[in-house]
């Protein structure tokens, strides 16, 4: 059983670096236009150099 | 589901503005870039996007633009000397629909911070609940001993500070209701997350065998996400009503040492001369100093025709000017205009509303002490039968658990978060909370005639009888002048393939009509009193040719779409339909006779309505009121729901329950319809928890409940009740 002490913090920290990602994304309103963001996906305009 | 949504009576673009303008204002006095914004009702993909966002960043002076397409609106920040305007013309020239929004008063809504903390508390639920839930897995798979104490231990690790963070809304609105003395469903909640942390701790440290972290934590999680859901429906709905407002931009024109400036209406003071242009709306009470023109009142009183406007007379704010320019001297402003003190007074008589109880306040009010008695009894029963403290609260905290208000807690929002998202779709914006419940009830419908049944845009009626000479002089006058009946009168003589005849030195005279010369003599379109004409009910214009009685055009007003669908359609459904009008007699007769209804009242003062509604519901009628102007605001208020369409008054739209938000009528029986299929799936969900219960609660009582079942039973309910709500169609 001495697998569990690496199991249950190794499963711990995966989801809470979900949970981080997730907060980082709120602040930063990622989900302010969900319609325009996927749309904007298929546009090419910011594909060669990122947005400035 | 007790949160509040009562927007402040702000009303007009005089008044609404204020606060915002004076944000504004602030903002340009600390030299700040401008934030301009503007509706895009058409884009709809994501060239448009590109297009849209190319054009305004290449602007020289503009910082950024970005477009949001869920909202269809473009923010920008550019330098100080930028307009909207600018940006407008910008937008428009790549053949795009734009108007300019007040960014003063869309600033309220931009974070929604509210939103975003329950967003977040809701994700640190869901997270903890899946960990928890992978351990208790593995306990009820068969861990014991020092395994299951560990799994147990880490599960009160995550459980803990998760509750306490996530936890937060329930425990402040318990804390809340208990101060007042009251319950409400939060404290039932309250306690059994308490309790059953409480409980489950005692029992890890005791190794137990039952611990019920993943049941807390399950319930947390399904109501928190009932609350967002609540929450998201009715955001959406504040930003839209929002938007509505914010397109009237508080601007006016003041006249300053003879120089036209542009400022916010905020600024204007009692004394200042201001500009209004034809087409614009007063935006302060006054006096006419220079100029004349006709005014349309329809908003303010429901009379269709327009008064005449000459110097030294009082005009009010709200009121539209139309022919001619005037300036006017203002002698009220902001707050004092009479316009702002009626909206005021509709604030006071809101009544209608806050008689009505919700559906989930009701259940709530018999739940929440029934299952505080039961699991009391759970407990004082189980300890007078075993004299063990640990078995009796263990059982207590399983009667509260199972009998989670996570099925009711779900049963209202997923319903009305499906309902209002279908009535929008077909452009109905539900404002208040509680408004789809009440909407369900309505057997008596009165509505209001100019602006609401009509489209307030006159239509010529007797061209048929006129000579062919007539209507094309009749043609020629009218084609220069931007009055609402000459427009008619063009665009009736047009579309019949008549052609103007020949005319020479055409002058419009504001406020009186137009005159012209014609085979050497002095024509004459306008006024019954210019013209020599004899004075009609009828909304009319007089057209003199020399010699010879005028010739009157009468017109009457156009129906809006789908007028007569939504009447025929609310009577097929069983409804009393009223109709009850500002204007005259006649003009109402006429309107009542054309849709086929029976009962109507003309002339009506804005309290007349309002007593005439008032005692339709002491006879117990539960009475749709549909209106739009500043006259229907009492009657709005004082109707058991109301409605009114997006051009109405911003005082109007604030005071009724529902907004229309395209021009068409038709949508209002069907949203009768929707609302009724709406309570049937909350009743509906309400029986299927009680069913629930009534299953549960006595193997809790028994205490034959284990965490595995508890999880079970709560999950399959809350499921079932989620998925019920979908079927809404």
């Amino acid at each position: 059983m001495t697998i569990l002490a690496y199991l249950i913090p190794i499963s711990l920290f995966l989801g809470g670096l979900g949970l981080a990602f997730f907060v980082y994304t709120v602040k930063t309103n990622q989900y302010d236009d969900p319609e325009g963001d996927s749309r904007r996906i298929l546009s090419d305009e910011y594909d060669d150099h990122p947005k400035p | 589901m007790s949160g509040n949504m009562r927007p402040t009576p702000s009303a007009c673009p005089a008044c609404a503005a204020a606060p915002s303008a004076e944000r504004l204002a602030q903002e340009a006095a600390a030299h700040m870039p401008a934030q301009i914004a503007l509706s895009l009702p058409t884009i709809h993909c994501s060239a448009c996007i590109s297009k849209v966002e190319k054009a305004l960043n290449g602007y020289p002076g503009v910082k950024s633009a970005r477009v949001n397409l869920t909202l269809k609106r473009a923010s920008i920040e550019a330098d100080s000397d930028i307009t909207a305007g600018d940006m407008k013309e910008v937008v428009e020239h790549l053949g795009y629909e734009a108007h300019e929004l007040d960014p003063g008063t869309l600033n309220a809504t931009a974070n929604d911070r509210a939103g975003r903390e329950l967003l977040m508390r809701l994700a640190v639920a869901g997270f903890a609940s899946m960990n928890v839930m992978l351990l208790s897995v593995s306990v009820w798979s068969g861990a014991t001993d020092a395994t299951r104490d560990l799994f147990h231990w880490v599960s009160a690790a995550i459980a803990l500070p998760t509750i306490a963070f996530s936890g937060q809304p329930f425990f402040r609105n318990a804390w809340a209701a208990l101060s007042n003395r009251q319950l409400n469903m939060d404290v039932p909640i309250t306690l059994a997350i308490v309790l059953a942390v409480v409980t489950s701790l005692w029992e890890t440290a005791l190794s137990g065998a039952h611990a019920y972290f993943d049941a807390a934590l399950a319930l947390t999680f399904f109501l928190l996400a009932g609350r967002y859901l609540d929450h998201r429906t009715r955001s959406i709905a504040r930003s839209a009503a929002e938007e509505l407002t914010a397109l009237e931009v508080p601007r006016a024109i003041r006249l300053h040492d003879g120089e036209e400036e542009t400022v916010n209406i905020a600024e204007l003071a009692v004394g200042d001369l201001v500009l209004v242009r034809p087409g614009g709306r007063m935006p302060v009470d006054g006096e006419i100093v220079a100029g004349t023109s006709e005014i349309d009142r329809s908003l303010l009183t429901g009379e269709t025709l327009p008064v005449f406007a000459g110097e030294g007379q009082g005009v009010s704010a709200g009121e539209v000017n139309l022919t001619g320019p005037l300036t006017i001297r203002a002698s009220a402003v902001g707050a004092d205009t009479s316009l702002h003190r009626m909206a005021d007074l509709v604030a006071i008589a809101e009544s209608g509303r806050s008689r009505y109880t919700s559906l989930a306040d009701k259940a709530a009010k018999l739940y929440a002490p029934g299952v505080h008695i039961l699991s009391a009894l759970a407990f004082v029963g189980w300890y007078l039968y075993t004299f063990d403290m640990r078995t009796a609260l263990n059982i207590a905290a399983a009667v509260l658990i199972i009998t989670c208000p996570c099925a009711l807690g779900l049963a209202v929002p997923a319903v009305t978060t499906a309902a209002s998202g279908r009535l929008f779709r077909r452009g109905m914006l539900i404002k208040h909370e509680t408004a789809l419940e009440r909407l369900a009830q309505v057997d008596t419908v009165v509505f209001d005639k100019t602006g609401t049944l009509t489209a307030g845009t006159p239509e010529l009626t007797n061209m048929g009888e006129m000579p062919r000479r007539d209507i094309e002089l009749a043609l020629a006058l009218a084609e220069g002048s931007s009055h609402p009946l000459a427009q008619a009168i063009t665009r009736a003589a047009r579309e019949a393939g008549f052609a103007p005849a020949r005319v020479s030195d055409v002058t419009e005279m504001p406020g009186f009509g137009t005159k012209a010369m014609h085979e050497g003599q002095e024509v004459r379109l306008g006024r019954a009193s210019w013209t020599g004409g004899q004075g009609l009910a009828e909304t009319a214009t007089f057209l003199s040719r020399g010699a010879g009685a005028p010739k009157a055009f009468i017109f009457a007003d156009r129906l809006r779409e789908g007028a007569a669908e939504a009447v025929d359609s609310l009577k097929q459904a069983g409804k009393t339909v009223y109709l009850m009008s500002g204007d005259t007699t006649p003009a109402v007769e006429a309107l009542a006779g054309r849709l086929g209804i029976e009962r109507w009242m003309a002339e009506a003062l804005p309290a007349d309505k309002a007593e005439r509604i008032e005692a339709m519901s002491a006879e117990g009628a539960k009475v749709l009121m549909v209106g739009d102007g500043l006259n229907d605001t009492a009657a709005l208020a004082a109707a058991h729901v109301s409605i009114s369409p997006a051009s109405a008054l911003d005082a109007a739209r604030v005071a009724s329950d529902i907004v229309l938000l395209g021009g068409d009528l038709s949508p209002i029986a069907a949203a009768c319809d929707t609302a009724r299929s709406a309570i049937r799936r909350i009743r509906e969900n309400f029986n299927i928890a009680t069913v629930y219960n009534v299953v549960a609660v006595p193997l809790a009582i028994a205490g034959f409940a284990t965490p595995l079942i508890a999880a079970l039973a709560m999950s399959a309910s809350s499921i079932t009740v989620s998925l019920n709500a979908l079927r809404l169609r």
